[in-house]
């Protein structure tokens, strides 16, 4: 037990490391950018007079090493700053957005890991069948099509033709359970649709490449029925790669949705980072690359505990 | 009929030192009650309440529904007081007194009085103010109160226009605090309060039942929501979770305006895309080459390809057909590659022209293609267009008045000198062609100050044509606003023209059936 909790330690300090190296990524890219910072965000207003008013405000006067000691150690107590395009705290922006974008992730996840992993043992149970062929072009066919043509099928069937769901996920603050997850079933499903191919056909490689192996040949010998062979044989072993898989979509999940997000008029932190690139309001922007490069770490570091939880021989390194 | 009445208020104004009596508010017969849904092709996350940076449709629309202002434009585009009751000029339009109402009140109950007007446009003057509006609000030399409900602006210059100025929408009056215009609290004395404001996401809206104007503000309750991708807005609109959406997809009108139970509507107004090319820089110091361009563009072709008709052709000056003063003897400008070919032999060049063109769909909707057609245009006249396709991100800041030859759009301008000192005047910062012409910058201040309706005309219509045959931007199109609404919701017989969905105020204006 002891083993397992220094070697989440371990990686936990690795994950910190790397975040704070992606920190210095974020702060210098911004300071790399051509041309004054404040020329940039003032763009068609930039008069050499409003740039001077703006950079002071800003304080670009002061050199760029002080100004991310200054950045990174109120970023650490929560504190991202205010935007430059409206002065509005950014930790206050991001919280109700960061919310949203976690409660799709939630709510897709929810769907998406208990389907995709069941197809996966189905399509590895009935290896070659119509089944599991059927389950491969359904889920190759929504993954390879780029997510927001999924959403307007979606809407075109689900709520213009049969009006079921709403078309656009109007979520505020002051709603259920049951009606946000209402609002937001579409964008949820679009998501679903986009990350099960990847887990499913996982699963199935995973379970597939342990029946060849000979402790499964013994079950089969014994007289084990198929499925419990596979459930209770194959898939504890096969935990290790698809436990990764799920992660990395997850963190996609987190990270990667702005066109789902525009097209059903989801208030996410996606819509916010583009609106500020935009703007190029950097404080916000800087703020929304840490918060998404600290999940993508954070979901790693699970995976690979999680990984190394269900791998006896990683537990008890030599 | 509109440009009648227009033109007997000028006159009324021309009549000088009396006082201007305001168009009378028929009671309407509009029905209350309802709640109000919608959806607004803009809002950004970077969006605020702070007058000085608003710059969208959705933060325009919000501005009008909770902020009172001291003049608007009407439906027909004549010019009403809103909170002014009256104003009057001096002789030599230098100095306009302007009367509030009384019983005006804020939202927190307060009354809304002069001070409060000196401080919300303070908000936007001196040396270092950063508001979009500094530059309306600067031949603004002196603001004093008159007793509590009077205003005196004191101007560098005549401006016989200058009551269409504070319509403007950046000046709302606000509430004073501490001597300085609050603008963070939200209190307005509008028509409706402001109860929800998440930027890029939505506004809320309820009625404000003490307001002076029991003719106005017909729904309960309103909520408008930022519905930026247009597939979406329309979905919106067509499975009814919301009543009315603005910028309708071009493409795809027909197939909407099919559908049972919506409405398209088609404003024709001030809105212009244009083609500025900077005179400072050759070929284009060349007015011949200039010239040249003019003639080798397809206006009717524009019209039809890239605004599917919802426009008209523009005449090579900003000034809409519907307006006040619009040069309606100045003959419209054809597509005629031969005069374009006698025009760049007389400018020097033997064979071909060749010009960049840079560009991006940010300038406005369909902004390439119309390039690519002017291009193909172009190659009959002898000159040709090289398309220079920019990304639409940092298109205002890195292409847009600093290149020679590119695409810009225009919004609305009420009158004739707003448009003309905001772009053409020299010196100038959005003046993107650096047109400099002395006859017309002479012109341009004369006529501001003339109280002659006549006088004045002619003025207009001389710079009209300046701008046409010397000016260095081709206005090939002027677009109409398109939007679309339920058939549940009534609309008033004149829609204002000045901005999109009634000049922004269909909050206040519009009401279920």
């Amino acid at each position: 037990m002891i083993g397992i909790i220094k070697l989440v330690a371990k990686r936990l300090g690795f994950g910190l490391v790397t975040l704070f190296i992606v920190s210095l990524i974020i702060f210098w890219a911004v300071e790399a950018l051509p041309g004054n910072l404040a020329e940039q965000v003032l763009g068609q207003a930039a008069t050499p007079e409003t740039v001077e008013a703006l950079s002071k405000e800003m304080g670009l006067d002061r050199p760029a090493f002080v100004r991310y000691i200054d950045w990174l150690s109120s970023a650490l107590q929560g504190d991202f700053g205010s935007s430059l395009a409206n002065k509005r705290s950014v930790s206050e922006q991001l919280e109700p957005r960061f919310f949203n974008t976690m409660f799709l992730a939630g709510l897709a996840a929810a769907m998406s890991i208990p389907i995709s992993i069941i197809l996966g043992v189905l399509a590895a149970l009935w290896r070659d069948s119509i089944f599991d062929r059927g389950a491969n072009v359904v889920t190759l066919t929504s993954i390879s099509s780029p997510e927001f043509f999924l959403g307007y099928i979606l809407i075109l069937f689900l709520a213009v033709q049969n009006p079921i769901f709403p078309s656009i996920s109007n979520v505020s603050e002051g709603m259920t359970l049951g009606e946000r997850t209402f609002a937001t079933m579409l964008p949820a499903i679009t998501l679903t649709l986009v990350v099960i191919a990847h887990m499913m056909r996982m699963t199935r490689a995973a379970i597939i490449a342990l029946l060849a192996s000979p402790y499964i040949e013994m079950a089969r010998l014994k007289g084990e029925p198929r499925w419990k062979i596979i459930v209770v044989h194959a898939l504890p072993n096969a935990l290790a790669p698809v436990i990764n898989v799920v992660a990395l979509n997850l963190a996609y999940l987190i990270t990667g949705v702005v066109l789902v997000e525009i097209v059903f008029v989801y208030p996410g932190v996606g819509q916010l980072l583009v609106d500020s690139v935009q703007k190029r309001d950097f404080p916000v922007v800087q703020a929304c690359c840490l918060i998404f490069a600290a999940t993508y770490i954070l979901l790693n570091l699970l995976a690979d505990v999680g990984a190394i939880l269900s791998n006896p021989r990683l537990r008890h390194p030599k | 009929m509109n440009r009648t009445n227009r033109r007997r208020f000028l006159q009324g104004s021309a009549a000088g030192a009396a006082a201007i009596a305001l168009p009378m508010r028929f009671a309407s017969a509009a029905k209350r009650g309802g709640v109000m849904r919608m959806g607004k092709a803009h809002g950004q996350t970077s969006d605020a309440l702070d007058p000085a940076i608003h710059d969208n449709g959705f933060v325009i629309a919000m501005t009008h529904a909770y902020n009172g202002y001291l003049t608007e434009v009407m439906g027909d585009g004549s010019l009403a007081g809103q909170l002014a009751e009256s104003w009057e000029p001096s002789a030599d339009g230098k100095v306009w007194t302007f009367r509030l109402r009384r019983g005006l009140t804020y939202h927190n109950g307060r009354d809304v009085v002069a001070e409060d007007v000196i401080a919300s446009i303070d908000h936007h003057r001196g040396e270092d103010s950063k508001s979009a509006a500094a530059p309306i609000v600067k031949p603004i030399v002196n603001i004093e109160a008159d007793g509590k409900y009077a205003v005196k602006f004191t101007l560098d210059a005549g401006n016989a226009d200058f009551p269409f100025v504070l319509s403007d929408y950046h000046l709302p009056v606000m509430p004073v605090k501490d001597g300085k215009a609050d603008w963070q609290s939200g209190i307005g004395c509008g028509v409706y309060r402001l109860s929800n404001f998440e930027p890029g996401i939505r506004a809320d809206f309820t009625r404000y039942e003490d307001h002076f104007d029991s003719d106005r503000g017909h729904f309960d309750e309103i909520n408008m929501l930022a519905i930026v991708d247009p597939t979406a807005r329309t979905n919106a609109l067509m499975t009814g979770q919301v009543d009315a959406i603005d910028r309708v997809d071009l493409k795809t009108v027909d197939l909407l305006k099919s559908r049972p139970g919506i409405k398209v509507h088609s404003i024709a107004g001030t809105q212009h895309y244009t083609f500025p090319m900077r005179t400072d820089v050759p070929p284009f110091d060349n007015v011949h080459v200039r010239l040249a361009l003019k003639h080798a563009i397809k206006r009717d072709e524009l019209v039809e390809k890239i605004l599917q008709g919802y426009g008209a052709v523009g005449n090579d000056h900003p000034i809409g057909q519907g307006q006040l003063f619009f040069a309606r003897d100045l003959e419209q400008r054809q597509y005629d590659p031969e005069a374009a070919k006698d025009h760049l032999k007389k400018a020097g060049i033997d064979g071909v022209l060749e010009v960049d063109l840079n560009v991006a769909d940010a300038a406005f909707a369909g902004a390439v293609d119309a390039a690519v057609l002017f291009a193909e245009s172009a190659k009959d006249a002898g000159i040709d267009i090289n398309v220079v396709r920019e990304p639409n991100d940092g298109y205002w800041s890195n292409v847009w008045n600093k290149k020679p030859f590119c695409a810009c759009y225009w919004g609305g301008r009420p009158t004739v000198d707003l448009m003309f000192q905001t772009a053409y005047q020299a010196g100038v910062p959005w003046n993107d062609a650096v047109w400099e012409n002395d006859r017309f910058n002479s012109l341009l201040l004369e006529a501001r100050a003339e109280f002659d309706a006549a006088k004045r005309e002619e003025m207009y219509f001389e710079m009209q044509q300046l701008v046409r045959d010397d000016g260095g931007t081709i206005v090939p199109m002027f677009a109409s606003y398109v939007f679309a609404t339920s058939d549940k919701l009534q609309l008033p017989e004149d829609i204002a023209s000045n901005w999109d969905l009634d000049g922004e105020r269909w909050a206040e204006r519009w009401s279920f059936v």
